[in-house]
């Protein structure tokens, strides 16, 4: 097979929802209306990661990086690129700004201190083919493992490999395979929880959307391993291209014979289905999810019995993350000793995050364990956006912590993130600067908590909501000292208290926020100031007359509106009126609008 | 056998046992507030944790095994604090009202508040309002007192499989509702009431009618009726607990004296009424036995009826096998019908001055005695209230009778008097023994030398027995907790589907668990071994009865002398049986 090129176009839920899909059928017209449709494959794939600089294409054999393309650049890339064989350069991604640097994605700094191994097949191959899975090594760890290897020994391969739940807590994933193939009972289930309900993060859905098939082949591995024959993947409905990939790909494996009975003539009968979630946080957390997969009410049940010996209808039951089994997939087939020596000497492997926030470069990286924070926000997120100066990190979504700048050369592992008062959880790191309010950060992840507590637990379900209305009156400068100290109370109970990670987690944000910025809440309480301005009962934005030249800028831009004042003439702000958006302040290009 | 400590103290238990369970054998009374120990560990309000050795984590005791080695602490300074600040805040979500409330000095919160010394709410009050619930005539419920502890929920679905009460909403909006959002009364709730008796606070509890009641009694002149009450068998082996006695302590003769003093003019025993139920579902049972029930009599097995909670189950569950139930009339209809028939006529009282009251350890009776058009059997509503052990309790206190140290008193005759076959009544297992008392003298002619079918006692769910009957097997079955009815019933039905013989020839049914004894009605905190000391009050009740069978009562014999006629007579179904309509779940 012989093309000329090949155009790998990003098409994950990022990159389509800035018309990466509509640039996909663009290119194919241009091919066919150039008349080069026989000279070049274009090829949809998943996320390439730098969702900062989306929609992506990347041209072989040339490796062209292209960023920001839209639908409008296809004609361009087919006439230059495949009709003249000439790189359109001002697609290329630059590094700097000065126009003939351009360079190849091994140049990128975001992709420098990567290491790829979940990731490795997205933005490489077309999800909805399975032979490209298989072209790359696909379904060889599964050969392996009906073919070469006994239960126990790929439970020892787990083991070698020191692969930890990237769920959340760590716990040893060949232990958890190991306790329900050991657990009596000949019905035996295989779940994935691909629940990914972390705000901002979105590594399960990009890695399903990019490389499905890997993490069919692990479920499978998974039911042989423990003795199980129907698997479920539990997805919540918002995912629906990852869906639809995963519908293709099993249907596909059905097709290949590596999923129904007797699988590659093994013997072993495994099948899987797709089960939606409605989007309840708690879902995530693995005994809710259980029983929202039974058709029950979504809540935590007390551990133990844990699933591996009691799971869904109370059968013995694996369930592990999306990115757990994609790990396995390549453990199966590379083999454990390579894996093992990938990482720290407790956490071993890589972790994907998904960056997000005030960072320069957002998007899906993978580091080797043992990467430190500065290396990912600084190096390979490229640092602050604007030049602003970094405040915090939030890792571990809503039930992680915030983790500061004395922080940042800590390497990370499982250990370090909880000693720092955070958690792994499953990568969501968002990035906040100076610009970021520690109140106004806790009051939205509390808030959070507050519609996602399933309202079984009573600290969970009473103490969210008195945490959120404290928080609450400190942002609008009605708090008292007395209510800091009722935060770190509620908190602890909480955290003491509750039944499951939700409820455990929820106060983590607050209280690690107080323990590192107690001052700027005490500025609320104290001064009723907030000093990033975000708390907007604290904030008055005023027009300094001496600077104002009167253009009426801030007055157009004002969405009440309440700015008012002659042209050419200072206007004035009516205070009553202002729903401090800050839109007059975003607006002036004088220095007029003051935020005080 | 697992070997651990507690706060220091070796204790060794069962393996499976769990924390909570095993400190109580050494003595340690770990707080809790949302476990019962009917159901399995829910897990909901996070009071009962401790500690394991020196690990700071906080472990729930009432859904954790006791492991080998644990060193389990249940109180530090830490402990102490965090459930204390979870009991403020489910104060913060609690009405204040507890003076007004119905489980004022009864709610398992308001004592765990006043164990824990709670002097202030640092927490401000998060109150909803949400709309109380009292459809069903028999049970209130009231979501704004709810701790959303989950133990209604459990017992309606698990224990009873009823299903009539789930959660609904999430968050800090999750509240307890009738399922589907209907009112309680509009579906599947069968009254049994199990809910109010295993709800910790005030958000499930029994209608209180003792307002008409007292009206009654107090009422003069003209208007003045005659009031007329009887008093259950279960009744008067618990409501000494809601006096400090320990639960199966006997009290009918005081009772008997406190009604008199309550005011009633008639004081009658349900246990008699027992015993007529006995000979009527008796004769109907030995009809069908003898051809096989293939005759008018109707098929095979007889499902007993004096139940309300189940009729209304099996009305809406297995409306198909309505001919295999008694159409004899609970001894709550059967008295009540009695007293405005045979009695009035008697003491030359006309009936429509007849206040009818019956004492009952069930929620379902204030429903029963409006059910269908056969509970107005003498031209009148039979029975005019039907209150609860826990509202009679609160009576008595109102009344300021002092229970305890009364007089004994006596019951009246001809309605009073009754055997050991009625009083077992009381007890799962007693319906099924009393009749079989009685089918063998109506099938043989002569009477039993040992009254004891032992095989039909206990507290187990589903109780098999065979007895034989001068060579003829009678198989009985005899279940109680409505969750246990299916099993039963569904083996019924796959027999008669397959067209084989019915398992059973007789079977025995009570929505509570350990039978009316158990009742929804009754004092709170019923726990299996509370239940079996109830139990073995009613038994030893029967052995100390002069008659132990219902048909030696001679004033049995002499109601049906002198106005029934005799057991199946036609003035007999007029007024003493009823029939059933298959129901749908939900009123459409």
């Amino acid at each position: 097979m012989a093309y000329k090129n090949y155009i790998l176009v990003c098409g994950g839920t990022g990159c389509e929802s800035s018309k990466s899909d509509e640039l996909f059928k663009a290119l194919h017209q241009q091919a066919e209306a150039q008349g080069v449709k026989n000279d070049v494959q274009i090829v949809k794939t998943g996320c390439f990661g730098f969702c900062e600089k989306g929609p992506i294409v990347k041209v072989l054999p040339q490796e062209s990086f292209y960023v920001e393309v839209k639908p409008e650049d296809a004609k361009e890339i087919v006439a230059e690129q495949v009709v003249k064989g000439r790189e359109v350069k001002r697609l290329l991604y630059r590094k700097g700004e000065k126009a003939d640097s351009n360079v190849k994605i091994e140049d990128i700094e975001f992709y420098q201190k990567q290491f790829r191994v979940v990731l490795r097949n997205c933005g490489v191959i077309n999800p909805e083919n399975i032979d490209e899975y298989i072209a790359r090594e696909g379904y060889t760890g599964l050969e392996r493992a009906l073919f070469k290897m006994k239960p126990d020994d790929i439970v020892n391969e787990l083991k070698v490999s020191g692969l930890r739940g990237r769920g959340g807590a760590g716990f040893p994933t060949w232990l958890k395979w190991d306790l329900t193939k050991k657990a009596p009972g000949d019905v035996k289930y295989v779940v994935c929880n691909a629940d990914e309900g972390d705000p901002g993060a979105y590594m399960n859905r990009s890695t399903i959307e990019g490389d499905p098939h890997s993490l069919i082949e692990a479920m499978i591995i998974c039911g042989y391993t423990i003795g199980a024959r129907q698997g479920y993947i539990y997805i919540r409905a918002e995912y629906p291209l990852a869906i639809e990939r995963l519908k293709i790909a099993i249907r596909q494996a059905k097709e290949y014979g590596l999923l129904g009975t007797n699988i590659l003539g093994s013997g072993f009968d495994f099948d899987l289905e797709i089960r939606l979630g409605a989007g309840a946080f708690v879902c995530g957390e693995e005994t809710a999810l259980l029983r929202s997969l039974e058709g029950n009410r979504g809540m935590p049940v007390p551990k133990p019995p844990f699933p591996a010996i009691s799971g869904l209808w109370k059968k013995p039951t694996v369930i592990n993350n999306v990115e757990t089994y994609v790990n396995i997939s390549v453990i199966m087939s590379k083999g454990a000793q390579w894996y093992a020596k990938i990482g720290t000497e407790k956490s071993r492997g890589t972790k994907t995050f998904a960056l997000t926030g005030k960072i320069q470069n957002s998007g899906l990286v993978e580091v080797p364990m043992g990467t430190t924070l500065r290396e990912i926000i600084f190096d390979i997120g490229g640092g602050i956006r604007g030049g602003k100066k970094f405040k915090g990190v939030q890792t571990g979504g809503p039930s992680g912590g915030i983790i500061t700048a004395e922080s940042l050369d800590q390497p990370i592992s499982y250990e370090s993130l909880t000693a720092l008062g955070s958690m792994m959880g499953s990568g969501g790191m968002i990035i906040m600067d100076e610009d970021d309010c520690v109140v106004d950060i806790a009051k939205f992840y509390m808030a959070f908590c507050v519609d996602e507590s399933c309202g079984k637990c009573a600290p969970c379900r009473i103490g969210t909501n008195q945490m959120h209305a404290i928080l609450d009156k400190i942002s609008k400068g009605q708090g008292t000292e007395d209510d800091l100290a009722k935060l770190e109370k509620i908190g602890k109970a909480m955290t003491k208290a509750s039944l499951c990670m939700l409820g455990g987690s929820a106060a983590n944000p607050t209280l690690s926020t107080l323990r590192h910025f107690r001052e700027e809440y005490l500025e609320h309480i104290r001064d009723h100031k907030c000093r990033a301005g975000k708390c907007k009962d604290l904030v008055v934005y005023e027009i300094d007359a001496a600077k104002c030249i009167g253009c009426g800028l801030c007055a157009r831009k004002c969405p009440v509106p309440c700015i008012a004042g002659e042209k050419k003439q200072p206007h004035v702000i009516d205070q009553a009126r202002c729903i401090k958006c800050g839109e007059c302040y975003k607006a002036c290009k004088f220095g007029a609008v003051i935020k005080k | 056998m697992v070997n651990a400590k507690i706060n220091g103290i070796p204790v060794q238990v069962a393996e499976g046992t769990t924390v909570l369970e095993a400190a109580l054998k050494v003595d340690v009374k770990i707080p809790k507030l949302c476990h019962n120990d009917d159901l399995e560990p829910w897990a909901a309000c996070g009071i009962c944790v401790v500690k394991n050795g020196t690990n700071p984590k906080m472990i729930r005791s009432c859904c954790t095994p006791l492991e080998e080695g644990m060193a389990i602490v249940t109180n530090d300074a830490e402990l102490v604090q965090t459930r204390k600040t979870v009991i403020e805040l489910i104060l913060s979500t609690h009405p204040d009202d507890c003076l007004a409330c119905p489980r004022n000095q009864e709610c398992e919160l308001q004592r765990l508040a006043a164990e824990f010394g709670i002097r202030e709410q640092p927490f401000p009050k998060r109150l909803r309002d949400l709309p109380l619930d009292d459809s069903t005539g028999s049970l209130i419920l009231n979501p704004e007192k709810c701790i959303r502890c989950g133990r209604c929920v459990k017992v309606c679905q698990e224990m009873q499989n009823v299903w009539a009460i789930e959660f609904l909403g999430r968050g800090e909006k999750t509240r307890i509702a009738p399922a589907a959002d209907v009112k309680l009364g509009e579906g599947p709730c069968i009254k049994c009431g199990q809910c109010s008796a295993h709800c910790p606070v005030g958000a499930i509890y029994e209608n209180d009618q003792t307002g008409p009641v007292w009206e009654a009694l107090m009422k003069e002149g003209a208007d003045a009726k005659t009031c007329v009450v009887q008093i259950a068998p279960a009744v008067r082996v618990a409501l000494g607990e809601a006096f400090g006695l320990p639960p199966g302590t006997n009290l009918t003769k005081k009772i008997y004296t406190a009604l008199r003093r309550l005011g009633f003019d008639m004081i009658f025993d349900t246990n008699f009424a027992a015993d007529l139920t006995i000979m009527e579902e008796g004769t109907e049972f030995v009809r069908r036995f003898v051809d096989g029930g293939k005759s008018e009599g109707g098929p095979l097995p007889l499902i007993t009826s004096c139940c309300p909670a189940w009729v209304d189950y099996l009305e809406k569950y297995y409306g198909d096998m309505i001919p295999n139930f008694s159409t004899a009339k609970s001894p709550q209809q059967m008295m009540g019908t009695m007293i405005k028939t045979y009695w009035a006529e008697k003491a030359k009282i006309d009936p429509a001055k007849i206040f009818s009251v019956s004492i009952m350890p069930c929620t379902a009776k204030k429903f029963e005695n409006h059910r269908n058009d056969t509970m107005y059997a003498s031209g009148f509503q039979d029975v005019d209230v039907s209150l609860t052990t826990r509202e009679l309790a609160r009576m008595i206190k109102q009344a300021g009778i002092d229970l305890l140290n009364l007089p004994d008193g006596e019951s009246d005759s001809p309605l009073g008097p009754y055997s050991g076959a009625g009083v077992i009544f009381g007890a799962t297992g007693g319906v099924m023994e009393a009749a079989l008392r009685t089918a063998y003298n109506l099938i043989t002619g002569e009477d039993l030398k040992d009254v004891n079918f032992t095989g039909v006692r206990g507290i187990s769910g589903i109780k098999e027995a065979s007895v034989h009957i001068k060579g003829t097997e009678v198989r009985v079955a005899v279940a109680h907790q409505m969750g246990n009815i299916a099993q039963v019933l569904d083996m019924v039905r796959k027999a008669k589907a397959e067209g084989k013989e019915t398992p059973w020839h007789f079977i025995e049914v009570m929505a509570c668990r350990g039978g009316c004894i158990g009742g929804g009605g009754q004092p709170y905190g019923a726990t299996d071994e509370v239940r079996k000391q109830r139990i073995r009050g009613i038994y030893d009740d029967d052995e100390k009865s002069e008659y132990r069978c219902s048909h030696q009562n001679p004033l049995i014999k002499q109601v049906y002398a002198e106005f029934l006629e005799k057991p199946g007579s036609h003035k007999a179904h007029e007024l003493l049986h009823t029939h059933y309509t298959a129901r749908d779940l939900y009123l459409k």
